[in-house]
């Protein structure tokens, strides 16, 4: 496939872009962040409605075979979607429910958790989150919530941390060790859990993009055997799939933060005045502007490359997407860094969009790894 | 037969000839001790002529000039069955490079006629005169002469960088042609024979040792008038366009290097050793070619996604200063990266005590110092990015 848009990938990502400006302008993210108590979108900090809608487009499903009510599209469309989101800061749950959490049903799970679930997702009716992350730095396997059987099924006592809509999901998938020691990625399961089950307490937190995450504790849940995804003790097999796809798509919405991101510096270096000039004009700024330049469209190629290497089934798909990863963190923190920067003392007010677009950035960064963790990655898999 | 199908024959077919035709001599590793560099020249001469006879220098110029007359497809697949051959990259005339495409757009039949076949099959030899001593980033404010006298031009002036110069047969050089009119709109385009009286060559020694650099002196050579390339004072113009396919070429010397007989990740690992899990030994080496592997994996993805846009029709032209400033940066960086992993092993000039592959990359690297000034130094191509690319104001 070519590193540019089919003509049915350029109409997707022009309906895309006109629904979101039209749905999602940048301002909502102040408005999820102040939030009044007794509404349910604000603590939400995302849109049901606006899921909703998404959702009746198709944009829910693209990724899901079409018997399951999905599209039966790939990773290409979906990232057109997703960038889109991604210039508009838009909050709504795609990484969570579709790319984390549908995956893993559609991944791992048997034929009847994925008519149970998948079509729900691709109708935007039902929200599910992965319960998944121990650890500050993403290291998924570090996992020491523990399953222990009992006679109907399985005890699960632990704690999980930045479950992303995990407030307010559902159904939520819960990982849990059933046997081995921290940090072994055999020995863990996967369990799909209702919020309202006894033992299970959903604390929402405060993160600096105003999006929906959540500690989600686990005191003596009981769990019964059927409520297991794929097999005892094999959710990494299926785990590593999913993360691949979920960084992959996750990438494109980077992608289309620092894209907007830059593009905003550059009207403000073409309409700011200092020194009766426009800083535009000045090499110092006009040098880095340049630099910012060549790392975006490195990562433009980069997070191309990746989404269809899982397309095209590519066995190198998993190097290429935490190379493009990588690359494309790094041009994020560059551009995040610059912005603010470029735009002076005004940059620093929470008045002017650009610092929601470095926190968002730098959230995003640092969510399935950051670019220290994708790189090494990256030698690994290139055998050095 | 389909498109794709006929494309799937020719490359085989591409694959087949390069199989029989490929001197055995070349695919032993490039430069490995022992190899005698005579006979590797004359070897590499023997395949450019092999090359040649078939127009596979320039796949996709016409076949009445020399060229082989490919689509750009073929000569994608050309180029993909060469690399996936191991066919050593060869250094060709600039005349291949740079001049044959703006000639093929500008030139006159005569001048068509006269040249192309020649730098087509390798017989005629070109160099470039553009920089001089007073003008290296500013270029347009060359002040070699050209005077029309009678039907000959009379050149007066000096040229440095010219590479190759004193071997070569021809130069296509700029020269002002109207001392008065704008500094661009003065600018002519000539193409000069090197045997004509009045021309001197002496060969330039770098930081690097000697090299194919030479500075170039004219001494009232007359060159007739239909040597000139466009217009009278469409120099630039045409320099401009010919500069976009020298970014091109620099560009890409990081993609080159990836193709090395060792990678960067192999050398890491001869010199510094591995551990138990063959990670190269040293944590903070190891993260500096995982960098380096990466951005070589960027810059080769965004030329291949540029190669995607111009087959669609989008334009990519702009993408020639990024390769260049990007291309240049990398392959200096991975130059002080190996640096580095030989430690003083590394620092041998000549003689013995040193191994000839670390005194070659050692002249490489600061051979590679240059490749972020030639062909418009790094700042430039950051201010034609600003300008062209981004459309900050002056």
């Amino acid at each position: 496939m070519p590193l540019v848009l089919s003509e049915e990938q350029t109409l997707l990502k022009n309906s895309a872009r006109e629904f979101v400006k039209a749905t999602f302008p940048v301002d909502q993210v102040r408005q999820f962040r102040d939030s009044q108590p007794g509404d349910q979108d604000k603590a939400l900090r995302y849109s049901r409605d606006h899921w909703q809608k998404m959702a009746e487009l198709g944009w829910a499903g693209i990724i899901f075979p079409e018997q399951y009510g999905g599209l039966g599209l790939g990773y290409a469309e979906l990232g057109v979607v997703l960038e889109e989101l991604g210039h508009s800061l838009a909050a709504q749950p795609f990484l969570s429910a579709v790319l984390l959490a549908g995956n893993t049903i559609l991944l791992g799970g048997n034929e009847a958790q994925k008519q149970a679930w998948l079509p729900a997702i691709c109708a935007g009716e039902k929200i599910l989150a992965l319960a998944f992350q121990e650890t500050g730095r993403f290291s998924p396997w570090q996992v020491s919530t523990k399953a222990e059987s009992v006679s109907n099924g399985f005890s699960i006592s632990g704690e999980k941390r930045f479950v992303l809509d995990g407030f307010g999901a559902d159904q939520l998938i819960v990982l849990a060790r059933t046997s081995g020691s921290i940090g072994d990625d055999h020995g863990l399961t996967l369990f799909l859990v209702a919020p309202e089950t006894p033992g299970l307490t959903v604390t929402s937190l405060q993160v600096l993009d105003s999006r929906n995450a959540a500690i989600i504790e686990f005191d003596n849940m009981v769990v019964s055997a059927d409520q297991v995804i794929s097999e005892v003790g094999k959710a990494s097999e299926v785990l590593t799939m999913v993360f691949d796809r979920a960084t992959a798509g996750l990438n494109a919405e980077l992608l289309g933060t620092l894209s907007e991101a830059f593009a905003r510096t550059l009207e403000y270096l073409k309409t700011r005045e200092q020194f009766g000039a426009l800083i535009g004009t000045f090499q110092a700024l006009k040098h880095r502007a340049a630099d910012m330049f060549c790392e975006q469209e490195h990562a433009i190629s980069m997070t191309m490359q990746a989404l269809r290497a899982i397309d095209n089934n590519q066995p190198d798909a998993s190097l290429l997407i935490s190379a493009a990863k990588a690359r494309t963190s790094d041009a994020a923190n560059l551009i995040g860094r610059e912005s603010i920067q470029m735009f002076g003392g005004i940059g620093m007010t929470d008045e002017e969009d650009i610092g929601l677009y470095m926190k968002r950035a730098r959230v995003a960064e640092m969510t399935l790894g950051d670019s220290n963790y994708h790189r090494e990655r990256f030698a690994q898999l290139s055998g050095f | 037969m389909s498109e794709d199908e006929a494309l799937k024959t020719f490359r085989r077919d591409i694959a087949d000839w390069i199989e029989q035709h490929y001197p055995s001599e070349l695919r032993q590793t490039p430069g490995a001790d022992g190899s005698d560099p005579q006979q590797t020249k004359t070897s590499e001469q023997n395949w450019l002529q092999i090359m040649a006879e078939q127009g596979l220098l320039a796949p996709t110029w016409p076949k009445e000039y020399g060229g082989a007359g490919f689509s750009v497809d073929q000569a994608r697949v050309l180029a993909q069955e060469q690399r996936r051959a191991k066919v050593r990259a060869i250094p060709i005339s600039a005349g291949l490079s740079l001049l044959g495409p703006v000639l093929l757009e500008h030139g006159t039949p005569e001048q068509k006629q006269q040249h192309l076949p020649g730098i087509a099959n390798g017989a005629v030899f070109w160099c470039q005169g553009y920089s001089e001593p007073g003008s290296g980033s500013d270029l347009a404010s060359l002040s070699t002469r050209a005077e029309l006298v009678g039907d000959d031009f009379i050149v007066n002036g000096q040229k440095i960088w010219t590479s190759h110069a004193d071997d070569a047969d021809w130069m296509f050089c700029l020269v002002r042609t109207d001392p008065n009119a704008s500094k661009h709109e003065g600018i002519s385009f000539l193409l000069i024979d090197m045997a004509t009286p009045g021309i001197s060559v002496s060969p330039i020694r770098l930081i690097s040792g000697p090299s194919a650099f030479c500075q170039t002196f004219f001494d009232d050579v007359r060159v007739g008038k239909a040597n000139l390339m466009g217009q009278l004072g469409q120099g630039w113009t045409l320099a401009k366009q010919l500069l976009q396919h020298e970014r091109q070429a620099l560009g890409s010397i990081g993609r080159g290097d990836a193709r090395r007989a060792l990678t960067l990740p192999e050398l890491a690992a001869l010199e510094i050793g591995t551990n138990a899990q063959g990670h190269i030994a040293d944590v903070t080496i190891r993260n500096e070619v995982a960098q380096c592997e990466l951005d070589s994996l960027a810059l080769r993805t965004t030329m291949s996604r540029s190669a995607d846009q111009a087959r669609a029709g989008q334009n990519s032209a702009h993408i020639a200063s990024m390769l260049k400033l990007y291309g240049s940066e990398l392959t200096n960086r991975r130059h002080e990266l190996m640096m580095s992993i030989r430690g003083t092993d590394g620092v041998g000039w000549d003689g013995p005590g040193y191994s000839p592959a670390a005194m070659r990359t050692t002249r490489q690297w600061l051979r590679a110092k240059g490749n972020s000034i030639e062909g418009g130094t790094n700042e430039i191509q950051r201010n034609v990015i600003a300008k062209r690319v981004l459309g900050l104001p002056d």
